[in-house]
């Protein structure tokens, strides 16, 4: 537990959904929600690549969209539902193995974040590429390739059609 | 296979050194230098700071000599007394609290006393700013073949041409760190990394302690590219100080700016060709000057030179070539390994002039490379003869087909007569890229691989390569099972730990697959003789036998051993840069269609094709996943990457002002392989990870001219430069109507 | 709360307050006010005539509004040009407004569309039409005391409406240059971003197509261009390359309007 130097800042206390259960928790208020769920509630999953909301690699849901943890200070999670790659079914990433959407995996729990919510959200193909949605998780290994595959053959097996990649 | 540790990534359950569980440490972090160059005159430690609370290192705590060491000892693990490039390490702190730590850095004034920088590498230096040598050249190196002055005289024409490529910053997703401890007397260090025993050799050095003194294991690691071959010794001696000193764990983690701001990156070059041709366009005289900056300390630039002019000629049949190479001192922060190794640099420059070639000469540049991609029987620039058997043409028209160059040339005419403000154009590279070490250098290395029995019949690869996206635990593991018939499930791959892999060599140099691969196999073997097998036997049987084995020697070790032995028939003279440079060439063709915005010049790749020859794919998945990575990053370095330097330090160190290409910036990467098995490498492969990145930036570059009328010479072309050069120039060689007005 | 501390610093979506937090390690000791919990500040709606955004209302919020597809397109044609779907989820149009940046990716549009802020405080309400919001770099009508609390966008039927964002790659970028262009029965509104210390209307440009006044080249536009913005040499880009792209884009965009009148 994190304690800042200097001017002592009081804990405070929060409850929200975290993974579908309530917790309550004292945090550090200085503390972004990516911090809270790496040091505090050792759910290491949720990765930080650039700390300003560039990369993506700390992509958790709130209330499920899909937001930067970086960018979240945790206080305003009170009360709110979040959710991180822990609280995904392995058995629905079979897709994502088959079609090498992952290589050195420092971006792959977020990339994993944004494609499920797109798996599950079939209807933005309506309006959105899947390159468009996936632009905030910056990849440097796979070249994007891998990941589209996986992301539209994620799509196929929910039965949600060919769509363009 | 698929990838065997795929899941655990996906799942976020793979865990890297920061992802670590570790009780009672402190947080490390590092205070640099804040200017380029100059003495340092003193050390001021602010007064609303208790450092008693704080772990401090200097110079002075450096148990061993106050050396990285790497080629050279020029380069300290501590600058003491006197600082040579902006963000040089000075003093290292520690604290329970990051926060605390964060505050007490920023409370540390490091005072210069400063003196005058050499910051252009391609300037020469005034005396003023000689620091290396008599000249500031770190390393020169030539390759002579023929006569090149007397056939420049008698060729009929002679194109010149100067070409300039941008320095390149890794962004591995997970930057860089290391945790340090002391188990007993023995110093651990975890991290991400690419080379354990290059970081277990530097901490020896410095630390002043035998190896069984120190372990180095590699965590999980995310990205490298190069950039994790050299530096993470620096890091691991910073924690190691910190954790010496103060007798508890360490960890330090680089924050991203941090980390793009005080680490390597690829060494910028300035590459010129004279180039002697007959009017039917074959190469008659190559005289190429390579010029590298290598920033303030020697690292790797020597190795990185060698490269790029063993590289520089390209994959053509040239009688007469002069090579010369030059890495300069500056005081830059110094530059390091990226995937390519020189050779993306000089193979930008080769390939642009051949298109350039093409155009004064009025050939068409496919024809170009048609008339002068080396055949087997004729020599390389260092006069290696090349006997390989692999249809180099082929490998061209297959790239011609699969993207359609000759249709899309009509088509691009014709959508360019009709679109005011948008033009497209094709552009093509071919290209090659030697594996393994250069020359003797893997005779040096003399890497050692074990394969154990286990006692359940199984069994375990114990190697120091390292897995870092490019699939070292699959293919370890596919050549393990397939050598000896087993399951994948029998064969686990030991984590990189020096307590107990043998030096295999480091993960660079695209030498993991083709060459540690062939220790895997070979101790396979190994293994299986020690049970009293030949080596026809293979599954159950062998399974059966190791498990009898064990019975029968209860708690005694069971391993099968190789170390690397030379290829017959490879010569190479250190001397003379002559001979057989490389054991194996991958070759390969790429072609990219770009189209072009002429409101704001800004280019985009709508269609990449990349045909390569690599002996043997050994598992198709990952190795277009290295194609299709290797591509995209070409992609950004011939775009959009550009390093903007202030005082010799990268000033747009952020991912929102250096740019990578997200997955809305590149095309779909289409990749097709020819396979001419390599005798000598694991199951046929050649060496894969870095062709890659040799040949999109000059494609791309070849195609924006094509479709533009314009003539870049540099990368990245950025949209600014590319309207810098359309607004400044007649429209030579437009292959369609005059753009905008 | 603003009243008393003006210092405090309202925090919304965060995703211009909380980058680099970590480093940034004096802005760990300022007073934020968190406003993600104020109902009030939330709900958007449409009249017949209007459309209001809420303080707390984000990029995502109006990119999934079918009305706004339908008769604000510009808006979601920015939104969804503003950073990726992790920023367009948390990123609020008000705080785009506040944050002042002369590259801001929601303040062209809402400008080019005549947006009104709303600002309240203890001392009551006060509405100021967003072009005349800035008044210099980071500069802006607000008081320490106000908070934004509603944006007001009037429904107008427009015959000629784009959004022109020129980033450095196709998302995730910071723009180069941002214009947007509405006509109305109101008129002309050519807002331009990345080109002077504050977005703003650029009135030569507008009288240009208010008069009709033929224009040939991206050339011909440079004179009315120069007194409307003053783009600078910085780490993103050259004060000569922004003045080009805005002219050509100005010029190609409305190639089909130059010359002709109402």
């Amino acid at each position: 537990m994190l304690r800042p130097y200097g001017k002592r800042m009081p804990t405070i206390s929060i409850s929200f959904t975290l993974n579908g259960s309530p917790v309550t928790i004292e945090i550090d208020p200085t503390h972004r929600l990516l911090d809270t769920l790496r040091y505090q509630l050792a759910l290491t999953g949720t990765k930080e690549g650039c700390g300003e909301g560039e990369c993506g690699a700390c992509t958790v849901y709130l209330d499920g969209l899909p937001v930067n943890s970086c960018l979240i200070p945790t206080y305003q999670v009170r009360g709110r539902q979040v959710a991180t790659v822990e609280s995904l079914d392995p058995g629905g990433l079979e897709p994502f193995e088959r079609c090498g959407a992952t290589q050195c995996g420092a971006c792959t729990p977020g990339v994993v974040m944004a494609a499920w919510w797109i798996r599950e959200h079939p209807e933005l193909l309506g309006t959105h590429t899947v390159r468009e949605l996936m632009a905030g998780n910056l990849c440097r290994c796979t070249g994007y390739d891998g990941i589209v595959d996986s992301v539209a053959e994620a799509l196929r097996e929910t039965g949600s059609g060919k769509r363009e990649t | 296979m698929k990838r065997r540790e795929a899941l655990a990534k996906l799942t976020g359950r793979e865990r890297y050194v920061d992802d670590l569980p570790l009780d009672d440490f402190l947080w490390g972090m590092t205070v640099r230098s804040p200017a380029p160059r100059g003495r340092v005159s003193g050390v001021r430690f602010g007064k609303d700071v208790d450092w008693s609370q704080y772990v401090v290192v200097d110079q002075r705590d450096i148990p061993g000599p106050n050396v990285v060491a790497l080629i050279e000892q020029d380069q300290p693990v501590l600058a003491a007394g006197y600082v040579r490039h902006m963000h040089e390490p000075v003093l290292l702190l520690a604290h329970r609290s990051r926060e605390a730590v964060r505050r007490a850095v920023r409370s540390v004034e490091v005072v210069v006393a400063p003196e005058p920088p050499a910051l252009d590498f391609r300037a020469p230096p005034s005396p003023g700013q000689i620091q290396y040598g008599p000249d500031n050249v770190l390393k020169h190196l030539q390759i002579v073949k023929g006569d090149v002055e007397r056939a420049l005289a008698q060729a009929a024409v002679v194109v010149s041409g100067r070409y300039e490529t941008g320095a390149q910053e890794h962004v591995y997703l997970e930057t860089q760190g290391m945790i340090a401890y002391l188990e007993g007397d023995v110093l651990v260090v975890k991290g991400s990394m690419q080379c354990p025993y290059y970081v277990l050799k530097a901490l020896q050095h410095a630390l002043a302690r035998e190896e069984s003194l120190v372990r180095v294991i590699q965590t999980p690691t995310g990205g490298g590219f190069g950039g994790k071959e050299e530096f993470p010794s620096h890091i691991a001696l910073h924690a190691a100080l910190l954790a010496l000193k103060s007798g508890r764990p360490v960890k330090l983690i680089y924050d991203r700016g941090e980390d793009m701001a005080a680490t390597t990156k690829r060494h910028p070059a300035l590459v010129r060709h004279r180039t002697g041709l007959a009017r039917d366009g074959r190469l008659l005289a190559q005289d190429i000057e390579v010029v590298i900056d290598g920033g303030a300390y020697v690292t790797l630039s020597p190795v990185v030179l060698s490269r790029a002019i063993i590289h520089a000629a390209g994959p053509y049949a040239c009688e007469h070539v002069r090579i010369t190479g030059r890495a300069m001192f500056t005081n830059a922060v110094p530059f390091g390994a990226f995937r390519g190794f020189g050779a993306p640099q000089s193979q930008f420059a080769g390939e642009r002039h051949m298109d350039v070639i093409a155009l004064t000469l009025g050939i068409d540049p496919v024809e170009l490379r048609r008339i002068n991609l080396l055949r087997d029987g004729q020599t390389t620039a260092t006069g290696q003869v090349i006997r390989d058997g692999t249809d180099r043409l082929a490998v061209l028209e297959q790239a011609l087909e699969l993207s359609r160059y000759r249709e899309k040339q009509g088509e691009h005419a014709a959508f360019n007569a009709s679109h005011a403000t948008l033009c497209r154009g094709s552009g093509l590279a071919t290209f090659y890229h030697g594996a393994g070490f250069t020359g003797g250098g893997e005779v040096a290395l003399q890497s050692r691989l074990r394969v154990a029995g286990r006692p359940d019949g199984g069994v375990e690869v114990l190697s120091a390569n390292i897995e870092m996206g490019q699939g070292t635990l699959t293919v370890f593991t596919e050549l393990a099972a397939a050598r000896l018939g087993l399951e994948p499930e029998d064969v686990t791959i030991a984590e990189a730990d020096t307590a107990r892999v043998p030096n295999s060599g480091p993960t660079v140099a695209s030498r993991t697959t083709m060459i540690v691969g062939g220790l895997v196999e070979r101790a396979a073997d190994d293994l299986r003789r020690r049970v009293g097998l030949d080596d026809t036997i293979r599954g159950a049987a062998v399974k059966q036998a190791i498990r009898t084995w064990h019975r029968e020697h209860p708690g005694a070790p069971l391993f099968g051993e190789a170390t690397y032995e030379k290829p017959p028939g490879i010569a190479w003279d250190d001397k003379t840069y002559r001979g057989d440079a490389y054991g194996a060439f991958a070759w390969a063709a790429y072609v990219a269609e770009v189209e072009v915005d002429l409101r704001t010049c800004a280019a985009r790749v709508i269609d990449f094709v990349a045909v390569q020859e690599v002996g043997k794919v050994l598992n198709p998945t990952l190795a277009k996943g290295q194609v299709q990575g290797g591509v995209v990053q070409g992609i950004g370095w011939a775009l959009m990457e550009e390093c903007k330097w202030r005082d010799g330090a990268m000033a747009n160190n952020q991912l929102t002002n250096y740019l990578i290409p997200t997955s809305d910036d590149v095309p779909v990467v289409r990749v097709a392989f020819l396979e001419n098995p390599y005798p000598h490498g694991a199951g046929g492969a050649k060496g894969l990870g870095e062709l890659p990145i040799d040949g999109p930036a000059p494609a791309i570059v070849n195609a924006v001219a094509r479709a533009t009328g314009a003539d870049p010479r540099a990368i990245p072309l950025t949209p600014e430069r590319l309207m810098e050069l359309m607004d400044g120039q007649a429209n030579v060689g437009a292959q369609h109507a005059a753009p905008l007005r | 709360m603003l009243a008393s501390d003006g210092a405090a610093i309202p925090i919304a979506g965060g995703t211009d307050l909380l980058v680099h937090w970590p480093v940034r390690v004096d802005a760990h000791d300022r007073t934020y006010m968190d406003l993600s919990r104020l109902d009030a500040l939330k709900p958007f709606s449409w009249t017949r005539d209007e459309l209001t955004l809420g303080a707390l209302t984000t990029y995502w919020d109006v990119i999934q509004d079918p009305r706004a597809r339908e008769e604000l397109p510009l808006l979601v044609d920015a939104a969804r040009q503003v950073g990726a779907i992790q920023i367009q989820a948390r990123g609020t149009w008000a705080g785009n407004i506040v944050n002042a940046s002369p590259a801001a990716d929601g303040v062209p549009v809402l400008m080019a569309y005549d947006a009104v802020v709303v600002l309240e405080s203890r001392r009551g309400r006060e509405e100021v039409p967003l072009d005349r919001f800035y008044s210099g770099y980071k500069q802006m009508k607000r008081r320490p005391d106000q908070l934004v609390v509603e944006i007001r966008i009037p429904c107008r039927r427009y015959s000629y409406q784009v959004f022109e964002k020129v980033g450095a790659r196709r998302a995730q970028a910071i723009a180069k240059v941002g214009l947007a262009v509405t006509h109305s029965g109101a008129g002309w509104r050519v807002v331009a971003a990345s080109v002077a210390p504050t977005i703003r209307r650029c009135p030569a440009v507008e009288r240009l197509l208010e008069t009709g006044t033929p224009i040939a080249s991206p050339e011909g536009l440079l004179p009315a261009i120069a007194q409307d913005v003053a783009p600078i040499d910085d780490i993103r880009s050259s004060a000569q390359y922004r003045t080009r792209v805005m002219a050509r884009l100005l010029y190609h965009d409305l190639r089909d309007v130059w010359g002709k009148r109402e």
